[in-house]
């Protein structure tokens, strides 16, 4: 990927710096999403991290903000987890988002915006012209924050049923 | 979605582009082809709601006082229209099981609307229409 963009003067009194997660911040990503979602998930985190942070980087994408420096200890105000996928349900190579998350006392300052702008980054030098992502239709922060970056519904409809609730044939 | 609703939408995205402009019912009118008098009762109702202020005597007009990051589409359409249970089955325990289905249907669609409206601001209005200015349109409306 190309260097994430230059960090911008927020409310939040320092710079936001987007850079690629370390091992370092794994605690800290599993800790904000149990706070944001009520659900502490360690060992999807760790799975995450391990395919998302450690392989096929020019494609894969787990990104977080800071307040940076280069001194180790900043808090996580936000993480961002893409990947390049090609050819499901015939789509051409796209850009999927599919984690995201700021933290609670630091929304509304820009953290989001310099996020996706990251990934946005990220796709567009690996080549991608096109991001997805899905929203649940409750989620109206999530839903709102992707309308407002540019996003609108897209070619494809996600369908869903219970396994149980099957038509007989 | 209801003509006053479209209107209230035009007339909120006229009006927080220019936040210190006072703007005329007339002026407004013109340029989306609506009548003022039309406008002029949409206009009311969005001062009620605290959406606009207006300002009398010359050089009047009104301007937006809303907040245009919290203000979502379907905050607007719900001062004209009753969106809180669009979905009903005129009577339900009559009903048949093509009308349920049907129903089913009609309710899928109603969630996906009031979910997009919902999770669009003015301020994402805005942004959009930014991108997508019209030659024709926007231009003669600025003659």
């Amino acid at each position: 990927m190309t260097e994430p963009a230059p960090a911008t003067e927020s409310f939040l009194g320092g710079k936001i710096r987007i850079r690629r997660v370390t091992e370092a911040d794994l605690d800290q990503v599993v800790s904000l999403d149990a706070r944001v979602t009520g659900n502490a998930k360690p060992d999807y985190w760790r799975d995450i991290y391990e395919r998302y942070a450690t392989r096929r980087l020019d494609e894969r994408f787990f990104l977080v903000a800071d307040v940076g420096d280069d001194q180790a200890g900043h808090p996580i105000l936000g993480y961002i987890v893409g990947e390049v996928r090609g050819w499901e349900f015939g789509s051409e190579p796209c850009g999927w988002i599919f984690a995201f998350s700021v933290e609670p006392g630091t929304r509304q300052q820009g953290v989001g915006e310099q996020l996706f702008q990251a990934m946005s980054d990220a796709f567009k030098s690996a080549g991608i012209r096109t991001m997805r992502t899905m929203v649940a239709r409750q989620n109206q922060l999530h839903m709102a924050f992707f309308r407002s970056e540019g996003m609108v519904a897209g070619p494809y409809i996600q369908l869903e049923m219970d396994i149980d609730d099957k038509i007989p044939d | 979605m209801q003509k006053s609703s479209r209107l209230a939408i035009y007339a909120l995205v006229e009006l927080a582009a220019t936040p210190d402009r006072q703007v005329s019912v007339s002026e407004i009118g013109e340029k989306y082809r609506v009548s003022a008098h039309h406008l002029a009762k949409v206009m009311h109702t969005l001062g009620r709601a605290g959406l606009v202020r207006s300002t009398r005597g010359v050089g009047g007009g009104y301007s937006f006082s809303g907040n245009a990051k919290r203000t979502t589409l379907l905050d607007v359409i719900s001062l004209f229209e009753d969106t809180s249970d669009d979905c009903q089955l005129a009577d339900p325990s009559a009903a048949t099981s093509v009308e349920w289905v049907l129903f089913d249907v009609m309710c899928e669609i109603d969630d996906i609307a009031k979910a997009t409206f919902g999770a669009i601001t003015i301020s994402t209005m805005l942004k959009q229409t930014e991108r997508r200015r019209q030659p024709v349109g926007d231009e003669a409306a600025q003659d």
